[in-house]
């Protein structure tokens, strides 16, 4: 985000006249209408907004965005971010991404961009798959997925976007799906977060790995296995019938039966967005009996990388004129009559 | 006897007489990489540069950055070639060898001239030493140093008692020792100690006893030479000053003059620098000098890696910055796909390569031209940029200016080659004025510049496209790495489309060679037998071949290429000219065939891959293959380094 005044704007505003071109009943549409209707909620101006993306079904987004845009190359783009945000801080740097770009070949460099907490907000459009490529296991296919590159099933493990996020330093880490009617305020908080907001959204790819998020997502178990969590509410779930509580003899989370709305009594969690221990165990819950952590898991700003490098700048330069004669005849020097 | 000591003669001469004047000097400091000859040779550079002689500088060292004590592949040398006339090569055979330890001794002692110099440390040539350098006897007593003449004495013991009542430990006060052997050689070459113990304190303000002692032991070294009785070889030379343009002189490394180049470079455009850089040798030390120029407008972010450090540097041009990009040949490989980025949505961006000898990892400290193909065509596609290439370490600060102006002016990245010998030689450099540089203002597209819409794909006359900042008003637009439509940017790969863009893509940069100098012939005719054509740091060497040969009547004439991509309209004239075109090369022959291929002239490699630059008798010794019966024509009888490779013989066509 920016300091800039807040522009009025409507969903209109934001779309452009290029096609669309995902598949029909991808997931990323709803993501993007998502986005859509959130950017003018948040008062950003489109000139002053840029989307940069790698490469990918989610890196077409920016095409569809009537703000700039920067399609780079496969994993860069946090690289490409990073050059935009020092080159000119005034701006909203969006990043599109993917489970193959961000996790895989840009893994690198989605690891420093948070490390360094770059002010931008990063969107990691999970599928579970490639597919651009058509089809083949990505770094978070669970084990055992089909594909033309594992025709037995994948034997590697996935790795959790939101667990390296948190290892690698990052300062809030948020997760949504491309339906939920959540989403929007999620994108809100990852906005209004100075510093690199890192938002994975489970997406549906309806061609290579079809409702694959539907074991908790579906109406009929969502309620029961996914667990919303709010800064300053307890951690319930399954109606408030469950929740999370912290196991003492084995230092982890436990899921407890809650009776009669006792949650205290059954010593449920209440979500601090600023406890950086109960984010890591939110996201590396096993699924089942676990339900899935949703919403913002860590909101915890610190110095942004661009700020930082100002400051540094400003006290290397202190006292310091710009002189390029001086600076040319910089050292020892003599002079030939 | 004196040593030989003269400009261009090889081997033994006759002798200087004594405190004679000599009108050019070579000297070679050898040690272990942890006995500060790199330092020990700028002192004396600088030395020799306030004294008013022309230069050149050669610093060899190894890439362990403390190999283990007293071993061979430890050791560290700094040449330097100075006289009273123009200088461009550090010199073939070292006049002088200042050998810190036996490992120095028996890696540059074949590189003395018969009759030279070599000063040595007995203090250093213990059985160990001994054994470490592979010496079965001392070579100070087994008469294997006849053709020299031996200055031997105890350079450590005479430091120690120098610096004694300093207090420091034996450690410590033997670290002084480079300043003893500093303190005689400006003895012997009637230099001024004061920038020295000027330049001292200034370096130990926080330890004035460090710096008490390293002046005591500088002025040691120079009484030594002074009072000693060792009349013999032990005189003072005196090298008399070059005459020169009259103005303000500095010495100048590559990798500054390329940091300053950039500097000027943007502040003619009128942008701020983004560099983006990723440490790696050579290429490193510009990162280094930009780091301390911030005040001018500079940004410099050390990225996680090469394609990083690129693709930010793209991401600040997107945004209107001028960025800029740094390495040598493995990160610029890394580099390559981004590089195409920058071609496809056709930014300005500025990539030096500081080359070193590949392929791989291949020699990180010693240099080679082998990355002119990389350069040229090393990209997927059909992704034509300008390539620029510097001939010497002053030349480097104009190429950077030219890279900044045709980068921003073309809407193209461009490849600025250099290498690890010219980023890390220094040479005299007469200190330009600000004043007298053209600017070349960059104007942002600020208004739409289509029917109600903008066309960020839309070229002008030159086929350049506009360059449009995010954050202007009205002009919201989409670039990226996937094949557009003409004039709009949308995606769009549909055949006619790529063909039409591929065609406009080339012939901007095609069109690039009506914007640079018409080249010319930096020495001789226009017409004659032999025309060298050279690229890079090699017009040191080549430019004193070519200027011996012609003294001995050859018509040979020197031309040496600086914009190599796209080449100067003229080139193919000029070439047509000469019966012969011979073109030395630190790789296997990579101009020749850029030159083979544009102009279907039969020129004839001479090639060198060893990690050391030319020596002006290997050149000398090729061009003088194109000559019959001419008279002091004897070819030359190459004298190099034993480690070092002679250049494999030519076939003449």
């Amino acid at each position: 985000m920016n300091d800039m005044t807040p522009i009025e704007t409507t969903l209109k505003d934001w779309e452009t006249d290029q096609e669309v071109r995902w598949c029909p009943g991808c997931g990323d549409y709803a993501i993007l209408k998502a986005v859509q209707r959130t950017l003018p909620m948040l008062g950003a101006d489109p000139k002053n907004t840029v989307f940069v993306s790698g490469i990918g079904c989610s890196s077409r987004f920016p095409y569809y965005v009537q703000s700039y845009g920067f399609h780079s190359i496969h994993g860069r783009a946090p690289a490409v971010a990073t050059g935009i945000k020092l080159a000119n801080p005034q701006l909203d740097v969006w990043l599109i991404t993917g489970d193959g770009d961000g996790m895989s070949i840009g893994g690198n460099h989605t690891m420093h961009v948070l490390r360094r907490n770059l002010d931008c907000q990063i969107m990691l459009f999970n599928n579970e798959i490639y597919g651009l490529t058509k089809g083949q296991y990505s770094p978070t296919s669970r084990t055992g997925t089909p594909s033309p590159t594992s025709p037995a099933g994948s034997v590697d493990r996935p790795a959790s976007p939101c667990a390296f996020a948190l290892g690698s330093g990052a300062r809030f880490v948020a997760r949504s799906y491309d339906v939920s009617k959540d989403l929007p305020e999620v994108l809100k908080a990852a906005y209004r977060h100075k510093g690199a907001a890192f938002v994975e959204i489970f997406q549906n790819c309806i061609v290579y790995n079809k409702d694959r998020f539907d074991d908790f997502i579906e109406k009929s178990v969502a309620a029961e296995s996914q667990v919303q969590c709010r800064d300053g509410e307890p951690l319930l779930f399954a109606k408030g019938t469950k929740g999370l509580a912290l196991d003492l003899e084995t230092l982890s989370l436990k899921v407890v039966e809650v009776t009669d709305g006792d949650w205290q009594g059954a010593g449920v969690l209440v979500h601090n967005v600023r406890n950086r221990g109960l984010a890591h165990m939110l996201v590396e819950m096993p699924f089942r009996p676990f339900p899935m952590a949703l919403g913002v898991i860590y909101d915890d700003p610190a110095t942004t990388f661009e700020s930082a490098v100002i400051a540094e700048r400003q006290s290397l330069i202190a006292g310091k004129t710009a002189d390029l004669g001086k600076l040319l005849a910089q050292g020892q020097t003599w002079t030939v009559p | 006897m004196m040593a030989t000591i003269s400009s261009d003669d090889r081997g033994a001469g006759p002798a200087a007489p004594e405190g004679a004047a000599v009108e050019a000097v070579v000297v070679r400091f050898a040690g272990d990489s942890g006995d500060g000859m790199q330092l020990t040779g700028g002192q004396f550079t600088l030395s020799t540069a306030l004294a008013g002689n022309d230069l050149a500088t050669f610093p060899d060292f190894p890439a362990e950055i403390r190999a283990p004590q007293g071993t061979l592949f430890g050791v560290s040398a700094f040449q330097i070639n100075f006289g009273s006339s123009e200088i461009t090569t550090a010199g073939d055979a070292p006049d002088v060898l200042v050998a810190m330890n036996p490992a120095a001794l028996k890696t540059n002692i074949h590189a003395l001239k018969p009759g030279g110099m070599v000063i040595v440390d007995t203090g250093e040539f213990g059985r160990r030493n001994l054994e470490k350098a592979k010496y079965a006897e001392s070579p100070l007593e087994d008469g294997s140093l006849a053709r020299w003449d031996v200055l031997a004495f105890d350079i450590s013991a005479l430091t120690l008692e120098a610096v004694k009542p300093f207090g420091l430990g034996n450690k410590e006060a033997l670290r002084c020792k480079n300043m003893w052997t500093l303190g005689l050689a400006l003895w012997m070459f009637d230099r001024d100690r004061g920038p020295l113990v000027d330049w001292l304190n200034a370096k130990f303000a926080k330890n004035p006893v460090l710096a008490a002692a390293n002046i005591a032991a500088l002025n040691a070294g120079h009484a030594y030479g002074e009072t000693a009785e060792l009349a013999g070889p032990m005189q003072r030379l005196h090298v008399d000053p070059v005459p020169s343009a009259p103005g303000l002189y500095r010495t100048v490394t590559g990798a500054e003059a390329i940091s300053l180049g950039l500097v000027a470079g943007c502040r003619l455009a009128g942008l701020p620098m983004f560099f983006g850089g990723y440490p790696i040798t050579p290429a490193s030390a510009i990162l280094h000098h930009l780091v301390k120029m911030k005040e001018f407008g500079v940004t410099t972010f050390q990225a996680e890696d090469e394609i990083a450090a690129i693709c930010s540097a793209i991401g600040a041009s997107y945004a209107g910055q001028l960025g800029v990009t740094s390495s040598s040949g493995p990160g610029i490989a890394l580099k390559g796909e981004a590089m195409g980025l920058a071609v496809m949505t056709e930014l300005p961006l500025v990539i030096v390569n500081s080359q070193r000898g590949g392929p791989s990892t291949g020699l990180p400290t010693k240099t080679e031209q082998s990355d002119l193909y990389q350069a040229v065509y090393g990209r997927n596609g059909d992704a034509p940029l300008p390539v620029i290439a510097a001939r010497s370490p002053a030349d480097a600060f104009r190429c950077a200016i030219e890279a900044c102006r045709i980068a921003t002016a073309f809407m193209t990245p461009v490849i600025l080659l250099t290498d690890g010998y010219t980023a890390n030689a220094s040479e005299p450099w007469q200190v330009p004025d600000p004043e007298t540089f053209e600017a070349f203002p960059v104007r942002f597209l600020e208004e739409r510049n289509g029917v109600d819409r903008v066309l960020p794909y839309k070229r002008d006359e030159r086929g350049v496209r506009p360059w449009i900042r995010p954050g202007t008003p009205g002009l919201m637009h989409r670039i990226g790495g996937i094949e557009k439509a003409l004039d709009t940017g949308n995606i769009d790969y549909a055949p006619d489309v790529h063909q039409a863009q591929t065609d406009a893509r080339k012939a901007r940069i095609d069109g690039i060679a009506s914007a640079i100098p018409p080249q010319d012939i930096c020495l001789g005719e226009d017409s004659g037998s032999l025309l060298v054509v050279g690229w890079g740091s090699t017009f040191g060497p080549i430019h004193q071949a070519v200027r011996r040969a012609r003294t001995k009547g050859l018509a040979v004439s020197h031309l040496h290429v600086r914009h190599v991509w796209p080449l100067p309209p003229n080139l193919g004239t000029l070439l047509a000219e000469f019966e012969h075109v011979l073109v030395p090369e630190m790789n296997t022959g990579q101009l020749k065939t850029l030159l083979r291929d544009r102009y279907l002239v039969d020129a004839v490699s001479l090639n060198k891959t060893s990690g050391q630059p030319f020596a002006i008798a290997e050149l000398e010794d090729a061009i003088a293959r194109f000559f019959d019966g001419v008279a002091g024509n004897e070819g030359g009888e190459v004298e190099v380094n034993e480690n070092q490779l002679p250049a494999p013989g030519i076939e003449r066509p």
